[in-house]
C-alpha cells in the first residue's frame, strides 16, 4: 500500500486501459465491499476502510451496523479500537471539501496521543456513524468535532483505568502515548491488548479531562489533507465516479414550467435510443438505461406533453411580492434600549432610511447533483453527497415505502456543498428509479437541472432606519426584514420527484436561521429588529452558506457606513469608537493595518478620473456569539463601463482554537471569493413559468481573471474554544465591497448583484 | 455500434459507441474507467472536463468521440499518481490547492497546457489561461500559487 493510500482510504485501484463493455463500469480491486459493515471496518486492519467493491452482499444494507450503538451518549458510537491498536473514528459530520477529514483525526489523535496515520475515519454512514446532525451552520468542528473530542477524552480516561487494573498501578501515574498505556515503573500495555475489537462500554463523560492546549502536538498544525493527492490525479472517488455491478444510468425529465402536469408521454420518441426505458409515476418522468449518453439524449428527446403553468412571480417582481404579503406572522426579534428613541426615529426628518435587496441565488455547485441507489425488496442503500446522511434515510424511506431501518445512506464526496443543494433530490430520484427497474441506478443532474431546480437561497428585503445623537453616536436603529419563514421542525425539505409522483412529503419550507445579525455589533441608545414572515417563497428555498447573515451583514454594515458618512467620520473609527468586544476590535484593527488604512471620512473627494479607487471595511461577530471577522476591500470602479475591479481583499479572522490553520485559511479564502462572486454577479432569474438562468452564461460566476490579491491574517487563540470557519467570513464581504465603491464614487449600492449595468446606472 | 480506437495516456484502446457524436467525456469515464475528467455543464463553459488533445487543453464534453480518433489524449491520470505526481499536480498538492476538488483536474490540465506554451507565466497570464475553468469553493488563489510554484517562480 502506498503512502497516499494509507492516508486516503477512498483511493481506488483503477485499472488502466482495456476496453470494457459499456455500462459495466471499471473492475476495481478491493479490500472491502462498497457498503462495509462495522465488522468489515474493524477486521480490515488499519487504514484500508475503502469504498471499492466486490459486489454488494445482500446483508449489507441497513443491518450492517447491527450491534453497533449510534447513541450520542456512548463512546462506542464515535470510536473503536482495532486489534492492531489503530483507531476508527465514526463521524456523523462529513468533509464536503473542507478538510474535516484531517481535522477530525487531529482532534481525536490529540486526545488519544495517537498519530493521524493510525486513525481511520468513517463519515456520514447512517448504519455506522451517529447522527450528529447535518454538516451545516459551520458546526463541523465546533460541535461535531467537540463531540469527538469528548468521546476521545472519555476513551482516554477509560483506557487509563483499564491499564491501571492490568498493570496494578494507580491511574494517576499512568499516561497514554502512541497506543500504549505507560506506567512510571516502566510497565506498559498496548491499547490493542486492553481493548482490541471490544467495545469501550463507556458513557460519554462531558467532564472527562481534556489535554492542556500547551501540550498540543497535532491540534494547531497545518497537516496536509489526505484527499488532495487523489483529487489532483483523478483517483478520488466522488459519488459521480462510484459504480456498482449492473448499475444503470438515470435522468429525470424536468417539466418546462414549475408545477406542470404530464398530459402524455410518447415512449416511441426515444425508441431508437439503445436500451432506454421510460419510468413514469404521475408527473414524475425518468429515463433509465445502461448507456449514459443514450439516457442523456433520451432525457432531452423524450416527447412529453405537459400542461402549461405560469404561477411564478418573476424575478423582477420579487421585491413587490415580498412587500405585498400575505404574512404568516409579524415578529420582533430585538427590542432594547430607550423605546422613546425609536418613536423619535419614526418621526425624525433627519433619519437615514435605506432599502437593501438580496436576490435569490443558486448553490452553483460545479458538479451537478448526483447519487447512486441500490433498492431491493429487503432494503435499500444509497450513496449520497448530501450534507445530511441520516436525513436522507428518512426521505428515501418515505419515497420507497420502506421502514427507516431498511435504508442505509452512505456519504461520498460530491462537488462543493454550501447548504442543501440538489443532492437530496438526486438521491431520492436514484432510489425511486432503482426501485422502479430493480437494478442499481445512478442519477446525475444536468447543468440546467442544477441551476434551474436546486433549492435556492431565499430572497431578502431589508429596510433600515437610523438616527445619530448630537455627539455622532448611534441614537436609534431599526431593521425591518421581509423573509420566507422556515417551517419549525420540518423533517426535510419537500423533494421534487416524490411530489411529482404524488408521494407524501412534509409540508413547509426551509431557509436556515436567516434573521441573525440583523442588529449592529455597535451600541445604540435603542435598537429594534423586526420581521414580516412570508409563508411562501418565489422558488423552493433552502439554506445557503451563512444563511441570511450575508444579506443581513450587507445591510447592517453598509448602513453603519451610511451613518458614519452622515457623521462625517472615518468608517473605521466610527466602528471602533464604541465597539467593546476586544476580539472584535482586534480583527478590525488587524484588517486596517493590513490595508494601511488612512483615516478619513468616505467618500473620497470627488474626481473626474475615469477610474475611481476606494477602500471599505466591514465586520461581523457571527451570530453575535461565534467567529469574529473583518474584511477590507480595495477597489477600482470604471465610471464608463460600471465595472468594479477588486484589487485586494484583506481579512482578519478569529475563530478561536484552529485545529488546522491551513484548512481554516482555505475556508476563509473560499468564503471571501464565493461571496465576492455572489455579490458581483449572481442572481437566479425566472419568468412566470421557469428559471431562466440555467447555465454559466446566464448565471455567471467569478472567474480567475476577477480574482484579487488576498491577504488573510488568522488570529491564534489556542486557549479558546474552536468556532466555525465555514461561513462567517462570507458575511462581511458584500458590505466591505459596497463601502469601498461608495468611498471611490460616492454612490451607494444597495441591491445585489453589483452588475456593470446596475453600477453604471447608479453612477448616472 | 461502431468502434473508435482512442489513444489515451499512451495506450490505444478500441472504444465502442453507438453514436459517433457521443462526447469523448463519456468514453473516458464509462468505457475506460478514467474519472479525472468530470461532467460539469456539458456546454464547454466550466472546464471540469478538460483533457489534453495533442497537448492542447480541450473540453471533452464537446469533442465528439469520432473526432478524437487519431489524436493524442491525455487525462490527469496520465500525468501522474498520488505517489508520483506530475510537477503541476505536485504543486497543487503542496499548495493544498483544492477544496471539493471537482474542478481541479480541469485546472491541472489547463495549467499543463499553459506551461507548455509559456514556461514562466505571470499571474495575469495564469489568470487568463484559467479564465475558462470555474471554481465554486474559492480555491483560485491557491491555484495561482500552484502555477507559480510549478513554474519555479513561487515557494519551493
Amino acid at each position: 500500500m502506498t503512502k497516499y493510500e494509507r492516508l486516503q482510504p477512498w483511493l481506488r485501484q483503477a485499472p488502466r486501459g482495456g476496453a470494457r463493455k459499456l455500462g459495466s463500469g471499471p473492475a476495481f480491486s478491493h479490500e472491502l465491499p462498497a457498503a462495509p459493515s462495522r465488522r468489515d471496518v474493524l477486521k480490515a486492519g488499519a487504514l484500508v476502510v475503502g469504498f471499492s467493491f466486490a459486489g454488494l452482499p445482500r446483508a449489507q444494507t441497513a443491518a450492517a451496523g447491527a450491534g453497533r450503538t449510534l447513541a450520542l451518549t456512548e463512546v462506542d458510537a464515535f470510536l473503536a479500537v482495532r486489534k492492531d491498536g489503530s483507531v476508527v473514528v465514526y463521524s456523523g459530520k462529513v468533509d464536503l471539501g473542507t478538510g474535516h477529514r484531517i481535522a477530525m483525526r487531529q482532534i481525536v489523535g490529540e486526545e488519544l496521543s495517537l498519530p493521524v496515520d493510525r486513525i481511520d475515519l468513517v463519515e456520514g454512514d447512517s448504519a455506522l456513524t451517529p447522527n450528529q446532525g447535518p454538516t451545516a451552520g459551520s458546526s463541523g468542528v465546533m460541535r461535531g468535532g467537540m463531540e469527538l473530542r469528548q468521546a476521545a477524552a472519555t476513551a482516554r480516561e477509560g483506557l487509563l483505568v483499564m491499564g491501571a487494573q492490568r498493570l496494578n498501578q494507580p491511574v494517576a501515574g499512568l499516561s497514554l502515548v502512541n497506543g500504549m498505556v505507560l506506567a512510571g515503573d516502566g510497565g506498559k500495555v498496548t491499547v490493542a491488548d486492553l481493548l482490541g475489537e471490544r467495545s469501550f462500554n463507556l458513557k460519554m463523560n462531558p467532564k472527562a479531562a481534556l489535554k492542556d492546549p500547551a501540550q498540543y502536538t497535532l491540534v494547531g498544525q497545518s497537516l496536509a489533507r489526505p484527499d488532495i493527492p487523489a483529487k489532483v490525479t483523478g483517483q478520488h472517488v466522488y459519488v459521480h465516479d462510484f459504480t456498482l455491478p449492473g448499475m444503470l444510468h438515470g435522468r429525470v425529465v424536468r417539466p418546462p414550467s414549475v408545477g406542470a402536469k404530464v398530459l402524455a408521454v410518447d415512449e416511441a420518441s426515444v425508441g431508437r435510443l439503445p436500451g432506454v426505458r421510460v419510468v413514469r409515476r404521475i408527473d414524475f418522468v425518468g429515463v433509465v438505461g445502461s448507456d449514459e449518453w443514450a439516457v442523456l439524449r433520451a432525457a432531452r428527446e423524450l416527447k412529453v406533453q405537459w400542461s402549461d403553468n405560469a404561477a411564478l412571480v418573476t424575478s423582477e417582481a420579487v421585491v413587490d411580492w415580498a412587500r405585498r404579503g400575505p404574512f404568516l406572522a409579524e415578529e420582533t426579534l430585538v427590542n432594547k434600549g430607550d423605546a422613546s428613541r425609536l418613536v423619535a426615529l419614526a418621526a425624525s426628518p433627519d433619519a437615514i432610511r435605506a432599502t437593501y435587496v438580496w436576490p435569490i441565488q443558486s448553490h452553483g455547485s460545479i458538479g451537478p447533483s448526483c447519487a447512486v441507489a441500490d433498492v431491493r425488496a429487503d432494503g435499500a442503500t444509497v450513496w449520497t453527497a448530501s450534507q445530511a446522511s441520516h436525513r436522507m434515510v428518512s426521505s428515501c424511506a418515505a419515497a420507497l415505502d420502506l421502514p427507516r431501518d431498511k435504508v442505509r445512506a452512505i456519504y461520498l464526496d460530491g462537488a462543493g456543498c454550501y447548504g442543501m443543494n440538489g443532492h437530496d433530490d438526486a438521491t431520492v430520484e436514484a432510489a425511486m428509479l432503482s426501485q422502479a427497474v430493480g437494478q442499481p441506478v445512478r442519477v446525475q443532474w444536468s447543468r440546467e437541472d442544477e441551476l434551474g431546480w436546486d433549492p435556492k437561497g431565499p430572497p431578502q428585503l431589508l429596510e433600515l432606519r437610523g438616527t445619530l445623537a448630537a455627539d455622532g453616536r448611534i441614537d436609534a436603529w431599526e431593521t425591518e426584514m421581509w423573509l420566507p419563514r422556515a417551517t419549525a421542525n420540518l423533517e426535510w425539505v419537500p423533494l421534487l420527484s416524490p411530489l411529482a409522483a404524488g408521494l407524501k412529503q412534509p409540508v413547509g419550507q426551509s431557509t436556515g436561521l436567516v434573521t441573525q445579525n440583523g442588529d449592529p455589533s455597535y451600541p445604540a441608545v435603542a435598537v429594534k429588529v423586526s420581521v414580516h414572515w412570508l409563508g411562501a417563497a418565489p422558488l423552493r428555498p433552502s439554506n445557503i452558506r451563512a444563511p441570511g447573515k450575508v444579506a443581513n451583514c450587507f445591510a447592517v454594515e453598509s448602513f453603519v457606513d451610511e451613518l458614519a458618512a452622515k457623521a462625517k467620520m472615518d468608517p473605521l473609527q466610527f466602528r471602533l469608537r464604541d465597539l467593546a468586544n476586544p476580539r472584535g476590535r482586534e480583527v478590525l484593527e488587524r484588517t486596517a493595518k493590513l490595508m494601511r488604512w488612512a483615516a478619513r471620512p468616505s467618500p473620497q473627494a470627488a474626481s473626474k478620473a475615469r477610474i475611481a479607487s476606494g477602500r471599505g471595511i466591514a465586520y461581523i461577530h457571527y451570530k453575535h456569539n461565534e467567529t469574529f471577522v473583518a474584511v477590507g476591500m480595495e477597489v477600482e470602479v470604471d465610471r464608463d463601463s460600471g465595472q468594479i475591479m477588486v484589487k485586494r481583499i484583506t481579512c482578519a479572522h478569529d475563530c478561536g482554537l484552529m485545529i488546522n490553520p491551513n484548512a481554516v485559511r482555505a475556508q476563509v479564502e473560499g468564503n471571501i471569493l464565493q461571496t465576492l462572486s455572489r455579490t458581483l454577479f449572481e442572481e437566479t432569474t425566472f419568468d412566470r413559468s421557469r428559471v431562466t438562468s440555467v447555465n454559466w452564461a446566464s448565471y455567471p460566476l467569478l472567474r480567475f481573471t476577477d480574482v484579487p490579491l488576498l491577504d488573510i491574517d488568522l488570529v491564534e487563540r489556542r486557549n479558546e474554544p474552536p468556532l466555525g470557519a465555514g461561513e462567517a467570513a462570507s458575511s462581511p464581504v458584500p458590505a466591505a465591497l459596497a463601502n469601498a465603491v461608495f468611498d471611490a464614487t460616492g454612490v451607494r449600492l444597495r441591491t445585489v448583484p453589483f452588475t456593470r449595468e446596475r453600477v453604471k446606472a447608479a453612477l448616472g | 455500434m461502431a468502434s473508435y480506437p482512442l489513444s489515451v495516456n499512451g495506450t490505444t484502446t478500441a472504444v465502442e459507441a453507438w453514436d459517433p457524436d457521443m462526447p469523448l467525456l463519456y468514453a473516458l469515464r464509462n468505457s475506460l474507467g478514467l474519472h479525472a475528467a468530470k461532467f460539469g455543464c456539458g456546454l464547454g463553459q466550466c472546464g471540469a472536463c478538460t483533457v489534453l488533445l495533442d497537448n492542447l487543453p480541450t473540453r471533452s464534453c464537446l469533442l465528439k468521440v469520432s473526432d478524437a480518433v487519431g489524436r493524442r489524449i491525455t487525462t490527469a491520470e496520465g500525468l501522474g499518481t498520488p505517489d508520483k505526481p506530475h510537477a503541476v499536480q505536485a504543486a497543487f498538492i503542496a499548495e493544498q490547492a483544492a477544496q471539493c476538488g471537482y474542478c481541479t483536474n480541469g485546472m491541472v490540465m489547463s495549467v499543463v497546457g499553459l506551461l507548455a506554451r509559456s514556461p514562466k507565466p505571470t499571474r495575469e497570464q495564469a489568470q487568463g489561461a484559467l479564465a475558462g475553468n470555474l471554481c465554486r469553493c474559492g480555491s483560485h488563489d491557491r491555484v495561482l500559487k500552484a502555477v507559480a510554484r510549478a513554474s519555479g517562480q513561487g515557494r519551493a
